[in-house]
């Protein structure tokens, strides 16, 4: 019954905000950053009482909605499903806090796409029923169009319209997989059923197999997104509101990790072996193309979006290297970087609502103007370049450590990420906070309510950087459980 | 007393946090004493532990203390933990010592700049991050500090920031290096992938068990380790990063060559001396490394100018001996020698810093002069420090160290009388550099009057780091015992003629100074006439320039990459999406442009559709 209550919290707090919206937007803004924190209080419970590490599934539920056709609203957490629920309710109370005074028009409706978009994500980490799974994979890219497209920046209408084209597209690849294997399974077994844990070894020819995994694997891959696919990214994070690019970076192209993970690997094993030559080189490319692209851009907020291309690429190796030091890795580069560049954005957003640009070309020598909110811009750039001791570092080594005895090319290609990381994070610090002043801005330093988010968000990087157990010990049953459903692939 | 091993980085450590959090709050006297304090309790437990460790050794030479378990996955456990046995605790205390000498001094030469909790925030950091490198009994936790160490040095040399070239500097240090730790990010996964642990001793256990000498796995872990070595350590193909790093404030400077970040890569190889062992070639590969580093960046300092220039080559020079010793498996004479060259190589730059500050940070040599009288503190230090380095006989302590490393060069057994040539021919470039450099700043007329004496804390740092570097050398014979403890014994050629090398080695180093004093003092017109001779300008333009590294290196790699990425600023691959769109926008115009609105056009449009409709159904 709590997962239900997960997702109708926000659900519901959506609702009451935009009504509330009418008379006054701060109550809004309350309400929602509330229920938020209810929710991530929720998730804090279970993890504290049901994470003894004994069985796989620590809550679920389940209830009849569309038997005849074998629906069902099935709801469960593992610990993976629990560490990005619980990403999902942090990063949500940052992005509601990050647009307090940022957002001041149609408020009341802003925060109802907001909460829907975070109910919708909560709701594809927890269904195991494929049909409510591909019922909140939907739900989550409506409002995020909204989102775009009505408090985006210059060029929001093309970003909103890309976004949702390339998503909606590849959804629908989805959809017709999992038709397919709907269809298969039940005329194999005679039980028609969109129930994850029965459809999980159905037996398929290895042509349907690869052709159904591929329909997962690129609904996946765009979300990810993995080189290729990925154009939609810059564009839609770039020209989001900052909550958008926190929500689109932090958590969406999680849900495409997760859906690998979950998914398409635990039900095509076969296939997934056969394909993970290219996964992998995916995943390098992705690695190496990110960073160089993010070297290359003269927009801020681009940057950033391109360094996510660049560090998915390493839950993409790392998932399909299909270990548990890769694994557990994957799951921590996850975190890492959606709190590491949830808060980057965060950073870029404080900026621009001060100085109205995020063209690194305007900026130079911010150190001395505001020197807070440039130690902050240089903490993250050392976060996301994969300092020791902070989250990224933890993740991408043990994906890296995992992934050698796979594949050793595949790990040293990876490895030079190392490099064009630093290239691209120092080109940053030195453009925009560095060097002589191109413009004088007088602005002020940081406020308190933005050290408050910025503070929360270190503490949790450098929490993964330093100590990480807790989290390994909570994923741990989770994914020994999803290695015997791949097999060695 | 063991037992306080923690709080040694930990000390540092705090102060970096306190500073970086308060720093905009706190006066420059609290900024000091918290900057310089920590390092200098640290020091102060550094010498406790160290009594305790020498009065009452543990068991095995070697205490361990483990403060939490830091990743545990599956069959990977690293742990947070420190391991002090002969080779940590003499790093330790250099480390803690010359780094306390230094951020003393800072206190009073930073005193003017505005950015002085800033900078004592980097330097804490920097003390901390080599300290856990050094005493990180995990290999992943060594790397932790490794790349503090790595990102403290960038801070630190574009502290300046404002200006771009310090920028550049910093940004080249941090990345060059960065090319060397991948190198050895992907040695640990190799280590671990076959050996299963990457807690030192224990690699080096299984290491000695698993593998035969020569195996191939072995020969790989070294080269990847080897990579990370020369990167931190800036030798040959990797030394380009240290020339430029001079850009950072002088204090910072000395710390980056005496006491942390370039002695990590020889702190490292002897660390992991048993996977060194079983990968003779890539020993070797060390000692020829040493040998032809040294020799170039010899004939580099040889034409610098810029007297922190000067200083930068002769760190990539000694740390050449280091490698040679390394490479020859004189594993002590290495961090001996390393020890010295902390002492001396600080006071260097301590002195350097000094002149630099009275002479309103003029840099050029050519511009100083006569400042013997005017600076005598500073100038005798600075003789001692250069007669260090020179390693002139028998006073300086110098001498010893680099003539026990010259003397195992060639009596090893895996050593050369080649590798024994290389070392003497850099002990004469060394002199002669050496003095030129002290008669260009200090002798002749004067040319720039001093507008600055150092006050305590300089004159304080300056004249214990003189001390040390006469009379370290004498520490010699119980040094070398006491690392014996912790590094293997060199498996020396019995019967050479020890006392014909070193006194060749002495003849060598003494004729340097005469020749410096010859060239640079007495008859300066010699060295002019060649350097204006054709092939005289030549060399002298390609030995001032480094060999020309830093040209290949943005020739066929900076640049290129910067070309490439900024040709795709836009994406090729959206082109392809793009030109979806504009397809369908085409078909789009097309089909609308039939919709005019006359009923003529959508009559004729039926007709023809009802046509061919029916042309289909009757003839297919």
């Amino acid at each position: 019954m709590i997962l239900i209550w997960l997702i109708v919290i926000p659900v519901a707090a959506g609702v009451l905000g935009w009504f509330l919206g009418r008379w006054s937007t701060l109550l809004t803004r309350w309400t929602c950053l509330l229920a938020l924190i209810l929710d991530l209080v929720l998730v804090l419970a279970i993890w504290w009482y049901r994470n003894d590490g004994q069985g796989t599934w620590l809550v679920q539920t389940r209830h009849l909605w569309i038997p005849q056709l074998g629906i069902s609203f099935y709801l469960a957490m593992d610990g993976l499903s629990l560490l990005l629920v619980m990403l999902t309710a942090f990063l949500g109370i940052m992005s509601v806090a990050c647009s307090w005074s940022g957002i001041r028009e149609q408020v009341g409706f802003f925060h109802m796409n907001l909460m829907w978009i975070l109910a919708g994500i909560m709701g594809v980490f927890l269904a195991l029923d494929l049909f409510l799974f591909y019922f909140f994979w939907e739900l989550m890219l409506v409002p995020m169009y909204f989102l775009i497209a009505i408090w985006g920046h210059e060029n929001r209408a093309y970003a909103a319209i890309k976004f949702f084209l390339f998503t909606q597209l590849s959804g629908l690849l989805m959809l017709a997989a999992i038709l397919g294997l709907y269809f298969i399974h039940g005329r194999n077994t005679g039980t028609y059923t969109f129930d994850y844990t029965q459809l999980l070894g159905t037996s398929l020819s290895p042509a349907a197999a690869m052709w159904l995994m591929l329909g997962f694997f690129i609904a996946f891959a765009v979300k990810i997104p993995t080189v290729g696919v990925h154009s939609w990214l810059p564009d839609a994070h770039t020209e989001a509101p900052t909550a958008g690019s926190v929500i689109l970076a932090g958590l969406l192209l999680k849900t495409g990790a997760y859906g690998l993970i979950r998914f398409v690997i635990p039900l095509f094993p076969d296939a997934a072996r056969d394909f993970t030559p290219v996964a992998m080189i995916l995943g390098v490319v992705g690695i190496l193309y990110g960073a160089i692209m993010a070297f290359a851009q003269t927009d801020l907020k681009r940057l950033v979006a391109y360094t996510s291309i660049s560090h998915m690429g390493f839950v993409l190796i790392g998932v399909f290297a299909w270990n548990m030091l890769a694994l557990q890795g994957a799951v921590i580069v996850i975190l890492a970087h959606g709190v590491t560049t949830g808060a980057l954005f965060i950073l870029v957003g404080d900026l621009q609502d001060r100085i109205h640009t995020r063209d690194m070309t305007r900026m130079g020598g911010l150190w001395s103007t505001v020197p807070r909110i440039s130690g902050i811009a240089l903490f993250l750039a050392l976060a996301s370049l994969g300092l020791p001791g902070l989250g990224n570092f933890v993740g991408e080594f043990l994906v890296l450590l995992g992934t050698y005895p796979v594949n050793i090319l595949i790990t040293a290609l990876a490895s030079t990420g190392f490099i064009f990381s630093v290239i691209y994070a120092l080109y940053m610090i030195q453009n925009t906070f560095h060097g002589p002043q191109k413009e004088v801005w007088s602005i002020p330093d940081i406020s308190p309510r933005e050290a408050t988010i910025m503070g929360l968000l270190i503490v949790v990087i450098v929490w993964l950087g330093l100590y990480p157990n807790p989290f390994f010990k909570t994923v741990g049953p989770a994914l020994n459980a999803l290695l015997g459903l791949g097999g060695k692939l | 007393m063991l037992e306080l091993l923690w709080l040694i980085p930990a000390l540092p450590l705090a102060g970096f946090v306190i500073l970086a959090l308060a720093g905009p709050w706190i006066s420059r006297i609290a900024a000091a004493i918290i900057g310089v304090g920590s390092v200098g309790l640290s020091m102060v437990v550094a010498i406790l532990v160290a009594i305790a460790f020498l009065t009452s050794p543990p068991p095995n030479h070697a205490y361990l203390q483990t403060l939490w378990t830091w990743i545990h996955v599956g069959s990977f456990k690293s742990e947070m933990a420190f391991y002090l046995d002969a080779l940590s605790l003499v790093m330790m205390l250099v480390v803690t010592f010359v780094g306390f000498l230094i951020h003393l001094y800072s206190a009073e030469f930073m005193i003017t700049d505005v950015g002085y909790s800033r900078f004592f925030a980097y330097m804490n950091l920097f003390v901390g991050s080599m300290l856990i490198l050094i005493l990180a009994s995990d290999l992943l936790f060594l790397y932790l500090g490794w790349e503090g160490v790595g990102l403290c040095s960038y801070l630190l040399i574009g502290f300046w920031y404002a200006d771009p070239v310090n920028g550049r500097a910093a940004r080249k240090a941090f990345i060059v290096t960065r090319i060397g730790d991948t190198a050895m990010a992907i040695g640990l996964f190799l280590l671990f992938t076959h050996l299963g642990t990457l807690q030192i001793q224990e690699v080096m256990h299984r290491a000695l068990s698993q593998w035969p000498v020569g195996s191939g796995l072995a020969v790989a872990a070294a080269a990847m380790l080897l990579g990370g070595a020369v990167g931190k350590s800036a030798q040959l193909p990797l030394q380009t990063w240290l020339p430029d790093a001079m850009a950072g404030p002088t204090p910072a400077s000395a710390l980056i060559h005496a006491a942390t970040m370039v002695t990590a890569g020889v702190y490292l190889i002897a660390r992991t001396h048993v996977v060194f062992s079983l990968a003779p070639s890539v020993q070797f590969q060390v000692a020829v490394i040493g040998a032809v580093t040294l020799l170039i960046a010899g004939f580099s300092a040889l034409v610098q100018s810029d007297i922190k220039r000067v200083l930068a080559y002769s760190t990539i020079s000694q740390i050449g001996y280091m490698f040679l010793a390394l490479g020859v498996g004189a594993w002590s004479a290495a961090i001996f020698h390393f020890m010295i060259h902390a002492f001396f190589k600080s006071l260097l730059f301590l002195g350097a810093g000094a002149v630099i500050l009275a002479l309103h940070h003029e840099h050029n040599m050519f511009k100083m002069g006569g400042l013997r009288k005017e600076l005598p503190i500073t100038f005798w230090t600075f003789l001692i420090a250069a007669a260090s380095l020179s390693a002139l006989p028998l006073v300086t302590a110098g001498f010893y160290s680099k003539d026990l490393i010259l003397s195992y060069a060639w009596s090893s057994t895996t050593g050369s009388p080649w590798l024994w040539c290389a070392g003497v021919a850099g002990a004469l470039l060394t002199s002669l550099y050496s003095f030129r450099m002290v008669f260009l700043v200090f002798f002749s007329d004067v040319k720039l009057k001093p507008v600055y004496k150092p006050g305590l804390c300089i004159t304080l740092s300056l004249v214990i780091l003189a001390g040390l570097s006469l009379a370290a050398g004498f520490l010699k014979i119980p040094f070398t015992d006491f690392l014996h403890t912790a590094l293997p014994v060199v498996s020396a050629v019995q019967g050479s003629s020890e006392w014909k090398l070193q006194a060749i080695a002495g003849i060598v180093s003494l004729a340097g100074v005469y020749l410096a004093y010859l060239f640079f003092l007495r008859k300066p017109q010699i060295i002019q006439n060649v350097v204006r001779s054709g092939p005289g300008s030549i060399l002298h333009r390609f030995w001032f320039v480094g060999w020309g590294f830093d040209w290949i290196y943005d020739t066929f790699l900076v640049n290129p990459f910067v070309w490439i990425s900024r040709l795709n600023k836009n994406d090729f691959i959206d082109i392809f999406y793009d030109d979806i769109a504009w397809l369908n926008r085409i078909f789009h115009r097309r089909l609308s442009d039939t919709q005019t609105g006359q009923v003529r056009w959508y009559a004729a449009g039926i007709t023809v559709g009802a046509i061919i409709v029916i042309a289909i159904v009757v003839f297919l």
